[in-house]
């Protein structure tokens, strides 16, 4: 296969960027999309270019690195994978394809294709938690979980942080992935405690890395590559609401 | 430096050591505590726990990760499980048998008071999980769930779905992040540690490069604890992530650190088979997929052929002419055996000409039998249907299936393209886990005093074979429950040293070699990229040092490393400058160290005369092609001291006064 591409190069958070056009021939449909682009760096490395830089690592789907816009889709066409499990044999031969960053405003861009997520660790950072020391715990057996809120934990608890949500949003907003680690710890009773103090600091480290508004048009749940569900942005919003409520 | 490796076991009856060492170890008072700082590299299940649980007691801890966040780190991607000797099941588990079977899986090559210490907390580590939100599986009582996994009888694997390593390390860098929220951890992410700082032979502090700017900096600390993870990725294909690296443990090794046991490597027996030479990383199929999925290559070589040439489906092959190679070879563990096992009947059932897939290296990993006639028919005894169809049986199985390994069997199917509820996977053993490290004591220091080494950065627990789900355990057990105590040992003779200053000639000078070097690899500007070193690196490596090693071969790889090392110095070419977000100058350091590493490796699968475990030396096998050990000569560990031109090898002796040392079968 032959590939045209139209990738986003800037240099560093300060410089201007802009589309450049690429191709790259001797594409095989098994390869994975990051690996189309190591060819391509290869190519530019070998004739004195330099090579696109964009994040990736774990390469199965899981540690949530890889963050390409693909043709105006956050991982591309297809649904519930990331950009390192999305493979050339979707795409034609003589396709032009378009890359992008993640745009958000709270998401400045490293270098090319690379940006800065640390406003997620960030959000964790005022909330996302149990407060338990180490050594502090009982035996795992002596508090039973009802299997069904065990599992709906687990699927909120799925997500991998690589923040497609926020780029599929036309506001950009993080409510899906700052709801998903609120729902997580609401549906364990071992996060009921710390409950109503947990969404307010959340929410407010959200709003303070200006991140925008959520108008639930479900477009962060429809590209979110682990298919983390919309209703977890209604439960936060019960949390929020009743923490308001009846909180301090 | 002493020439003897003291492991600083402490005295006693083996289930009495831990706990007498942790009421007798020496510990720093809470005020003093505030101004001692602790460096941690790399956030990964060691790190982060280490760093959270450190900070937690009251030190001043600073984290480093080189990815864009710390839970980024490559124990995300474990998928099984962690082992813990709960005995929830009732199945006669055990500490005795968690640590007997460690020992043992570890093919006799572990310390026995490092793996009863192991096995001993792995029962708080689940606690603790649980208590911080890890969202395990379980029963519709409400209580955990456990599994089975190889080298094992019992069900002692606790698990989330094929996402376990995922939800753990999630838990481990909430609480990190909760520290960092609290001002009690500095985080530093997109950070890379390129050398450690020694002053008066202590560990000091770090150099580190701002990945983003490109900027060097110096970073104090009382003691340094690198939780860098482990080396596969010498291999170049491997299931570690693309950013796995040695650099830490190897710039460690280069300050004084001995490295033990470099060439015990894991290969997995389940990954995806390799599709072409475009691939970038191998990706693994977890071991719990072998709790119900039975291994298989064609009893007849022309099947096996005409799979090869696609004239043949798998499912076509009648049952009488599969060849279960490992039920029939092992039926007390039958798909079960350890990892190292598994992938050794793999490679001889393809070497003899009954493999699979295009390239003649694949073996069929089959869930057809236990879909219908375990799962789906305890389904249709379920709703009371007494005869049910075939298609009935393979429907309720394919619901209990997806349950368990949904995940997996979508992560199949997007890489391959084919569907594993239709046809067998086709896994080929891969370079997984690396059980050799930086050689610690029991208080995972390494010889460097004030450096120490946790998760699979270090080599202690698991011998020269690790047994699956056993690495998160590892990686906890370092960071939340070994580290806090051990490290108190040190830091209460250092509450009188102040902090010193990174203005300290010996920061200075390390910075400058650091710095020298980056300039020296910007300043070659040859014409072949660092990718191209790394991929004849590889090569060597998995043909030479893989899963079969022999001296001759062994011997070669380590003349071709040496010509890669001196090619690579000469013509790399390495794109940019140094004061930027510069991804191939960080892969060229990277690369650089693996080379070293790689003829180390060889070095030490060179001299360890003996079959064992993970290291399978040709030369050295029974008449049935089980692996030989020889316990009077090599019932010790290697560790290797590097020196001016070569490396010195240091022997710290094995010794087993609880398990007695026999035979591994597994038949």
């Amino acid at each position: 296969m032959k590939i045209n591409l139209k990738v986003w190069r800037q240099k560093n958070n300060k410089a201007k960027g802009e589309l450049k056009d690429y191709k790259v021939d001797h594409v095989s449909p098994d390869m994975s999309f990051l690996e189309m682009f190591d060819v391509l760096n290869e190519d530019l490395i070998t004739k004195g270019d330099d090579p696109i830089a964009f994040d990736h690592d774990c390469r199965e789907g899981i540690c949530g690195s890889c963050s390409m816009h693909i043709n105006g889709r956050p991982h591309g066409p297809l649904a519930g994978v990331t950009t390192c499990q999305l493979h050339m044999r979707s795409f034609k031969d003589g396709d032009t394809i378009v890359v992008e960053p993640w745009r958000a405003g709270a998401f400045p861009v490293t270098k090319d294709l690379s940006v800065d997520r640390t406003a997620f660790d960030r959000i964790i950072a005022a909330g996302g938690f149990i407060s338990v020391n180490t050594g502090n715990a009982q035996d795992a057996n002596n508090l039973p979980i009802g299997k069904e809120a065990a599992d709906e934990a687990f699927m909120s608890a799925a997500c991998i942080g690589c923040g497609a949500c926020v780029a599929a949003c036309k506001n950009a907003s993080a409510m899906l992935f700052v709801s998903a680690k609120v729902s997580q710890l609401a549906l364990l009773p071992q996060g009921q405690p710390e409950a109503k103090m947990r969404v307010m600091a959340m929410v407010n480290q959200m709003d303070a890395e200006g991140f925008g508004s959520c108008t639930n048009t479900g477009a962060c749940s429809a590209e979110c590559p682990k298919g983390i569900d919309l209703s977890n942005i209604a439960r936060m919003n019960r949390e929020f609401f009743s923490a308001n409520l009846t909180g301090k | 430096m002493s020439n003897i490796l003291d492991s600083k076991i402490p005295e006693g009856n083996l289930n009495e050591k831990w706990t007498k060492y942790k009421s007798s170890v020496h510990l720093v008072n809470p005020a003093n505590k505030r101004s001692l700082e602790i460096i941690v590299v790399g956030s990964g299940l060691a790190g982060s726990a280490a760093a959270a649980s450190l900070a937690e007691m009251g030190y001043k801890v600073k984290c480093f990760c080189f990815q864009d966040s710390p839970r980024r780190a490559h124990s995300i991607a474990a998928q099984g499980g962690i082992n813990a000797a709960k005995n929830y099941q009732n199945d006669g588990d055990s500490t005795y048998r968690l640590f007997y079977d460690t020992i043992k899986g570890g093919d006799y090559r572990a310390r026995e008071g490092n793996v009863h210490r192991l096995a001993e907390v792995s029962s708080s580590i689940i606690d603790q999980c649980v208590a911080q939100g890890v969202p395990f599986a379980r029963e519709y009582g409400g209580l955990l769930s456990n599994r089975s996994f190889g080298g094992t009888q019992v069900q002692r694997t606790f698990y989330a779905a094929g996402q376990t390593g995922q939800q753990l390390l999630l838990g481990a860098y909430s609480a990190l992040e909760r520290q960092v929220g609290m001002g009690q951890v500095k985080m530093y992410s997109r950070h890379e540690m390129l050398d450690v700082v020694t002053i008066d032979g202590k560990a000091r502090g770090i150099i580190a490069r701002d990945l983003v700017t490109g900027k060097l900096e110096r970073h104090f600390g009382h003691a340094v604890l690198l939780c860098s993870g482990g080396y596969g990725n010498v291999f170049y294909l491997s299931t570690n992530a693309m950013g796995s690296n040695v650099t830490a443990a190897w710039k460690a090794h280069k300050r004084g650190a001995y490295m033990a046991n470099p060439c015990y490597t894991q290969i997995h027996p389940t990954c995806i088979p390799r599709s072409g030479d475009h691939q970038s990383k191998l990706t693994l199929m977890s071991e719990s997929l072998r709790n119900d999925g039975r291994i298989w290559v064609p009893a007849k070589k022309e099947d096996a052929e005409a799979l090869r040439n696609g004239t043949l489906r798998p499912t076509q092959i009648k049952e009488e002419d599969r060849d279960y190679y490992l039920e029939r070879r092992y039926p007390a563990f039958g798909n079960l055996v350890p990892r190292d096992v598994a992938s050794r009947a793999a490679k001889e059932r393809c070497d003899a000409g009954y493999g699979v897939n295009t390239t003649g290296e694949a073996v069929y990993l089959d869930f057809f039998y236990n879909m219908t006639e375990k799962y789906g028919r305890t389904e249709a005894t379920k709703k009371g249907i007494e005869n049910p169809t075939a298609a009935q049986l393979k429907e309720f199985g394919a619901g209990v299936i997806k349950e368990k390994y949904g995940n997996l069997f979508d992560m199949y199917k997007q890489i391959t393209g084919v569907d594993p509820y239709e046809e067998p996977m086709q896994i080929y053993p891969a370079v997984h886990y690396t059980m050799g490290g930086l050689w610690v004591d029991y208080n995972l220091m390494t010889t460097v005093p004030g450096l120490y080494a946790l998760g699979e950065a270090n080599f202690s627990d698991h011998g020269a074979n690790r047994l699956g789900a056993s690495a998160l355990m590892q990686g906890l057990a370092d960071g939340y429950f070994v580290i806090p105590y051990t490290i108190g040992d040190y830091l209460a003779d250092e509450i009188r040293t102040k902090a010193i200053s990174t203005d300290h000639p010996a920061f200075v000078a390390t910075e400058k070699e650091v710095e020298d070097k980056i300039q020296k690899l910007l300043n070659i500007k040859g014409t072949k990229s660092v990718d191209h070193y790394h991929k004849r690196l590889g090569k060597i490596m998995w043909d030479e040092c893989g899963m079969a090693r022999n001296t001759e071969g062994l011997k070669s790889a380590i003349a071709a490393i040496q010509q890669i090392k001196a090619e690579f110095w000469s013509n790399v070419r390495v794109p940019g400058d140094a004061n930027e977000f510069n991804q191939e100058l960080e892969k060229a350091g990277r690369v650089a160290d693996f080379i070293e590493l790689g003829e180390l490796m060889c070095k030490d699968a060179l001299e360890r005369n003996e079959s064992c475990g993970g290291h399978f030396r040709e030369e050295y096998q029974t008449s049935e092609g089980e692996a030989l050990r020889d316990d009077v000569n090599f019932a010790f560990v290697s560790a290797w001291e590097n020196q001016e031109g070569g490396w010195k090898l240091h022997k710290e002796e094995l010794k087993f006064e609880n398990i007695k040392i026999a035979a591994r079968s597994y038949k």
